[in-house]
């Protein structure tokens, strides 16, 4: 008995046996698909992520209020007092900070915003002028708004696209149209270029409007200490070679800023890109994880199924065994023909679960165009393991039992 | 006991054969001592009431169990020394088994089912002499048919081509016509009559149909574990030929 006629053997009786086969090798597919897709979504939201905040450039620097330490799990905030535009004003300031060029604040929630009949809801950011330069948002139609705009508090915004469809489904002209935000009127003088991203990424979802009047008119700013609260600083530098020295410079700035003790932690994180990166990409390979484990689960459901296919098939494969044993198969031939049985299985089940899950990657990433489908192949190697192991175990297990018998004890067997 | 063989060496041989079975606490003593000698080209029906030890016996001599204790020689070798593996190669190479319900596999064609001996001896040229023994039992026209697509008679011919493919020493049958109706009984014994008369094969098989038995040359009848008589049978049947009396006409 060579190896190529067990071989022959096994997948004889798996073609003899379609509907047996097919409903083993059915829990194997659905598992492989079900991880591979599940964990695939998550790296690929994963890449989504990653590649905004990449897309935002080497020579910034993010500031936010309160201790975020990348080494933990995830952002981590620790009381702080937040930033002010006392800060923003202090970080501008060429002699405190010099490698910095440009300091931008953001400070925006999101609201109801309507025009006429049409409304929705999106995010509404007070930023200043330089906005536009530093991350690149620059209009189509119509202008940014201006440094009078900023000094003025005037209610002027500029629109994203997709604000721009949902508000104006007619496409009328939008410059010079109406809209309004928490019961405040704002005309409407431009209108940025797409960005592309779709779903909860969509960068062309947001109105931009001074700072000066979100804080005042939309989203009450100030503190009780009399200062006006920002979400976060955007810090360019003159030169990113020097990222070190002008992270020192903002450090010792701010800290002079928010009288820090010489032996008390910053209230505040600055980021580089790199950085805000991994600290993202922590949250989301969370999210992953949490996919796998679902995936993982029904792993486990599809070797559940196996195992059950395999139980109740036991009794016609221990009479199949004791016959064959009867007739002259030794213990080698039989656990060859069901070691090879069970692995054409989980591989055939890996594979075409491979290709399904593959293809529900594609789908569901279709329907978002920022997510770019990427097979984790640590999830393919891991789910067709398992699966072969399930068959494996659940296979030949039983059949090797079985292979121990006297023939006629497995022919008798119930 | 009668003398037989005149010289020539058994194929079967037992000596003082016993099999004790354990039931939890309980022995069943299923063989209390067997001991018989089969010659080539014999023809013995094994008969006795239910629970002599046909079926026990038939085993041991099938190498399909192991006896408690006694000795085994199967065509001069000495099987109860045997490894696992070395009995499977005597199960495959001298032993042609035929079981009472037929055991063949699901959903497989004839052709196969005849095949599978020759798989497991490594042999070639079996699609070949798959078919010829196919042949031999009447189903020349049947090689492609599964079981479910088969009288009970035709199953029970597969698996009698199937014992005999790879040209073993001697046929063991245990109850081969026990679920059978008489026709289909009588076609078996028909083979049987030819195999052992044209091919020379020795066959031992269990049986409770005295009529049955009378088609061999030789009955051994076992009670409680134990051979009761061995009768040489003077005028056997012809089966086909002699039509079977009625019941009464045998007691
Ligand atoms: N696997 C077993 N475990 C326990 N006891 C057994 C086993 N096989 C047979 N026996 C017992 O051994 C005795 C002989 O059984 P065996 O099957 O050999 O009888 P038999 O002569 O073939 O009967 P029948 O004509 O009904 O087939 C019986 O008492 C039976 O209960
Ligand atoms: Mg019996």
């Amino acid at each position: 008995m060579n190896f190529w006629e067990n071989f022959r053997i096994a997948l004889n009786g798996l073609v003899i046996n379609k509907l047996r086969s097919l409903l083993t090798m059915l829990g194997i597919i659905i598992g492989v698909a079900a991880v591979i897709t599940l964990v695939s979504v998550g790296r690929s939201v994963e890449g989504v992520v990653t590649a905004e905040f990449q897309g935002l450039g080497n020579n910034l620097l993010f500031i936010l209020p309160g201790q975020i330490s990348p080494d933990q799990q995830g952002p981590r905030r620790a009381g702080g007092a937040g930033l002010t535009m006392n800060d923003v004003v202090a970080l501008s300031d060429p002699l405190l900070v010099p490698e910095v060029e440009k300091v931008v604040p953001e400070y925006g929630r999101s609201a109801l915003v309507t025009r006429g009949r049409h409304e929705m809801r999106t995010t509404i950011t007070g930023t200043s002028v330089d906005y536009s330069d530093v991350r690149s948002f620059y209009p189509v139609t119509g202008n940014f708004f201006n440094e009078q705009d900023v000094a003025s508090g005037a209610r002027v915004a500029v629109i994203g696209q997709t604000v721009y469809e949902e508000l104006f489904p007619d496409g009328e002209p939008p410059l010079g149209a109406t809209l309004r935000i928490n019961s405040v009127n704002f005309r409407v003088i431009g209108l940025l270029e797409e960005k592309g991203g779709s779903g909860f990424n969509d960068q062309d979802n947001l109105i931009l409007v001074p700072i000066s009047t979100a804080q005042s008119r939309l989203f009450p700013a100030r503190r009780p200490d009399g200062k006006l609260r920002v979400d976060f600083i955007y810090a360019q530098l003159l030169d990113e070679d020097r990222q070190d020295a002008a992270i020192g410079q903002i450090e010792l700035a701010l800290r002079e800023q928010h009288n820090i003790d010489f032996d008390e932690e910053d209230d505040f994180t600055v980021l580089s890109q790199d950085e805000l990166v991994s600290a993202f990409s922590q949250v989301t390979s969370v999210l992953t994880i949490f996919l796998g484990v679902i995936a993982g689960i029904s792993l486990l459901v599809g070797g559940i199924g196996i195992m059950n296919i395999m139980l109740v098939s036991v009794t016609e494969r221990t009479r199949e065994i004791g016959l064959r044993k009867a007739v002259g198969a030794k213990r080698r031939d039989i656990l060859w023909q069901f070691l090879v049985e069970a692995m054409v299985l989980a591989l055939m089940g890996g594979v075409i679960g491979l290709l399904i899950g593959m293809v529900g990657t594609l789908i569901i990433s279709n329907l978002s165009d920022s997510l770019q489908p990427v097979v984790d192949w640590t999830a393919v190697i891991g789910a067709i393991a398992v699966s072969a192991v399930v068959g494996l175990s659940f296979g030949v297990y039983p059949a090797a039992r079985a292979a121990q018998l006297n023939p006629i004890d497995a022919l008798r067997y119930e | 006991m009668r003398e037989m063989g005149n010289g020539r060496s058994p194929v079967i041989k037992i000596e003082n054969m016993t099999k004790v079975y354990q039931m939890g606490e309980h022995q069943v003593h299923a063989l209390k001592g067997v001991s018989l000698e089969v010659y080539p080209g014999d023809f013995v029906a094994i008969m006795g009431p239910s629970g002599s030890g046909k079926s026990t016996m038939m085993n041991m001599l099938g190498a399909l169990d192991q006896p408690t204790s006694g000795a085994y020689w199967l065509d001069g070798t000495d099987v109860s020394q045997l490894s696992d593996d070395a009995l499977a190669d005597i199960r495959n190479s001298k032993i042609g088994f035929v079981f009472q319900n037929f055991n063949l596999l699901s959903r497989t064609p004839a052709l196969q089912q005849v095949e599978l001996p020759l798989i497991y001896a490594g042999k070639g040229q079996r699609k070949e002499r798959a078919r010829k023994a196919l042949e031999l039992v009447g189903l020349g026209d049947r090689v492609g048919h599964k079981p479910s697509e088969l009288s009970g008679g035709q199953q029970q011919r597969v698996a009698i081509a199937r014992a005999l493919v790879n040209e073993p020493a001697i046929i063991l049958a245990d109850e081969p016509t026990g679920n059978l109706d008489s026709k289909s009984g009588t076609e078996v014994m028909q083979i049987f009559q030819h195999l052992n008369q044209e091919q020379g094969i020795t066959i031992v098989f269990v049986t409770h149909d005295p009529w049955i038995a009378r088609h061999t040359k030789r009955v051994v009848t076992l009670a409680d574990g134990k051979v009761l008589s061995d009768e040489t049978i003077l005028t056997q049947l012809i089966a086909g030929k002699s039509e079977r009396p009625s019941d009464m006409a045998l007691h």
